[in-house]
């Protein structure tokens, strides 16, 4: 039960690189916030601060209320779940899952009954005695679970914890995270690269770049008001088309929308457009001529891969498809689903 | 675990393994068995002539207050050198874990002394304790202390063990060091928000991951304590004063070299073997049994 506040946070290295450039973020109580960036963005070294596993250059960090810069991550309150799990490989699963609760001096028969009630909630039970070279990719990863929730700790970090399992396992397990984040209610801090993860996941979506924050939201917002063209092109699978715009206007475009004045490119997602015969959505839309270089099906829906407008964009038609390669066809966009950018990448 | 190839050639395999097994045969079992007939002989004062006397030699060696003397002395300066070597080496290897600036420079000066060679080392260490120039032992009777291992057998023993366990440090530092660096930084993380103060972290998680370095490194040191040491005992007190510090393998040397009785000597060299394959196949049966391979 903590909130986590996070005020200008600045990580310089010692060699002078500048990984984190001033990250404010309020996590309220009980939500799960998920920092989501390409790789060297710093969003595994904020995850790393808030842990007390990197000092923190400038800013604050508190933790409840309380700011706890100074304090090591011993003290700290909080479980980490990593991407290699990082189990002690000499102890058995039971002992894994003891281990934090031991070194806070808590009494043994207590220490039983919670370790026996997290394992019955994770289906380890009958792994308790193992060796964690013994077990499976999946199973390692839920010891490393509960690890984290035996302690019932103020929160929970994950610094990408899915990313080694097989993408079924990955799937399954994210719908279990998040439903224990729910069920037991802990302020968790979630590292991914995958927006799928980003997507699913958080109550918080916070999307990095550059140590910078680009955009902070409710996911479905970001995903519908995408604040600049870094976030418009990492959140979404295939990222949001964006060709640009020469002094207004789009060459080869049928026609468009009313161009804000100041807007440098223009973006539509795969999965707002529409082909062939015009309909509603030319209303005051967008409507351009595409010729097809690929396609992609992938059984409930296809990708056209066109070039278009001096640009490559990618088209979500539903299904089956008869489209083949070679094919110019006019591709539409509704004028609510058309997104503008300024020359500064930021939205206009 | 890959599948094995087999190569289905009769011959080959025996010409492969043929250069180790020569070695081997010429090298230790052709000596040892040389040893195993010499400790059951008995030569006359001049050398003439030699009868076989089955145990008597044995016998003889066993029912001597020196060798069981010598038994002791081995005792103490092996278990003081392996435990002072690896030890410090341990030490000095998590300390250079927390070197950032320099560690290659600091690692390769912490190498340095094992390419010293060992009679090198222990003339080093008496000219520093010398009770007559040595600096340093002008700075112990500064501080007080009697110092004179010409005459004290108890020094005579410290100046040993701490010119044996010089001489090893570094070897032992190296494979620490090695050890140290396979074990990822994220379980010392994760034991560190789990609550676990950095000694605790040590004794809990490092330690226990270091075991099969340890324990190699165990037997490492044994081995070198009981055979690997005679230069240096043999520079520094040559085995002085009185017996205080002659261990096994330089009454070996003592007796077969210096004092000529064949027999005697060639029945303690046996002794030794015995003694070294037991202490190895008990660290292999026991200690090792706690040991886990990640």
């Amino acid at each position: 039960m903590a909130t986590v506040d996070l005020k200008d946070v600045k990580k310089v290295y010692p060699g002078g690189v500048e990984a984190v450039k001033g990250v404010s973020i309020a996590i309220p109580d009980k939500e799960l916030c998920v920092l989501v960036g390409p790789s060297g963005c710093g969003k595994s070294t904020l995850l790393r601060m808030i842990a007390g596993l990197e000092t923190i250059s400038a800013g604050t960090c508190s933790i409840d209320g309380k700011v706890v810069n100074a304090i090591g991550p011993t003290e700290r309150d909080i479980a980490m779940v990593f991407q290699n799990y990082a189990l002690y490989p000499h102890m058995k699963v039971y002992d894994n899952m003891a281990y934090g609760l031991r070194n806070r001096g808590m009494p043994k028969d207590e220490i039983d009954k919670r370790v026996r009630t997290t394992a019955e909630t994770l289906e380890l039970a009958h792994l308790l005695e193992r060796r964690p070279r013994e077990l499976s990719g999946g199973q390692r990863q839920r010891v490393a679970m509960g690890r984290a929730i035996v302690r019932s700790p103020k929160v929970f970090l994950f610094d990408e914890p899915l990313s080694n399992l097989d993408a079924k396992l990955r799937g399954q397990m994210r719908v279990e995270i998040k439903s224990l984040q729910r069920k037991l209610g802990v302020t968790s801090v979630y590292v991914t690269h995958d927006q799928l993860e980003a997507m699913t996941l958080a109550d918080v979506l916070v999307v990095m770049n550059a140590g910078l924050v680009e955009q902070l939201g409710a996911p479905l917002d970001i995903y519908e008001k995408p604040a600049s063209t870094f976030v418009a092109s990492f959140i979404g699978a295939p990222p949001m088309n964006l060709l640009p715009l020469r002094s207004g206007q789009l060459e080869g475009a049928v026609s468009l929308p009313a161009i804000p004045a100041n807007a440098a490119t223009i973006g539509f997602r795969p999965e707002d457009c529409e082909v062939g015969a015009d309909g509603a959505a030319s209303e005051g839309g967008l409507r351009l001529m595409a010729r097809v270089l690929g396609v992609e099906p992938v059984g409930a829906e296809s990708f056209l891969y066109c070039e278009a407008a001096g640009g490559r964009i990618v088209v979500r038609v539903p299904g089956r498809t008869a489209v083949a390669v070679g094919d110019q066809l006019p591709v539409l966009a509704r004028r609510e689903k058309v997104h503008f950018f300024g020359s500064d990448g930021k939205r206009v | 675990m890959s599948p094995r190839v087999v190569f289905p050639n009769k011959i080959l395999p025996y010409l492969l393994v043929a250069p180790q097994l020569a070695i081997t045969l010429v090298f230790f079992y052709w000596p040892a068995s040389q040893a195993l007939r010499q400790s059951m002989l008995r030569e006359d004062p001049f050398g003439l002539s030699s009868k076989f006397v089955w145990f008597a030699n044995f016998k003889k060696v066993l029912s001597d207050p020196n060798y069981l003397n010598s038994i002791q002395v081995t005792a103490v300066f092996s278990i003081a050198t392996a435990a002072v070597a690896m030890g410090t080496a341990l030490l000095l290897a998590v300390m250079a874990e927390k070197v950032i600036r320099g560690r290659g420079v600091y690692r390769t000066l912490m190498i340095w002394p094992y390419a010293v060679a060992p009679a090198i080392a222990g003339m080093l260490w008496l000219f520093l304790f010398n009770p007559s120039i040595g600096s340093l032992a002008y700075g112990l009777r500064w501080l007080g202390i009697n110092w004179d291992p010409l005459l004290d057998g108890e020094q005579a023993m410290v100046l040993v063990v701490a010119a044996a366990s010089w001489k090893q440090i570094s070897y032992n530092f190296l494979f620490f060091v090695a050890g140290l660096q396979a074990i990822p930084k994220t379980l010392i993380e994760a034991a560190a928000i789990d609550g676990a103060k950095p000694f605790k972290r040590f004794w809990t998680i490092v330690f226990p991951l270091l075991a099969p370095t340890t324990f190699f490194l165990l037997v490492v040191n044994t081995v070198y304590a009981f055979f690997d040491t005679f230069g240096i005992i043999h520079a520094v007190t040559g085995g002085g004063p009185g017996k205080a510090t002659e261990t096994l393998v330089y009454k070996v040397y003592n007796d077969g070299f210096v004092n000529l009785i064949l027999g005697d000597s060639a029945a303690q060299s046996v002794i030794l073997m015995v003694i070294v394959i037991a202490l190895t196949a008990v660290q292999f049966r026991y200690v090792e049994k706690k040991v886990h391979y990640g």
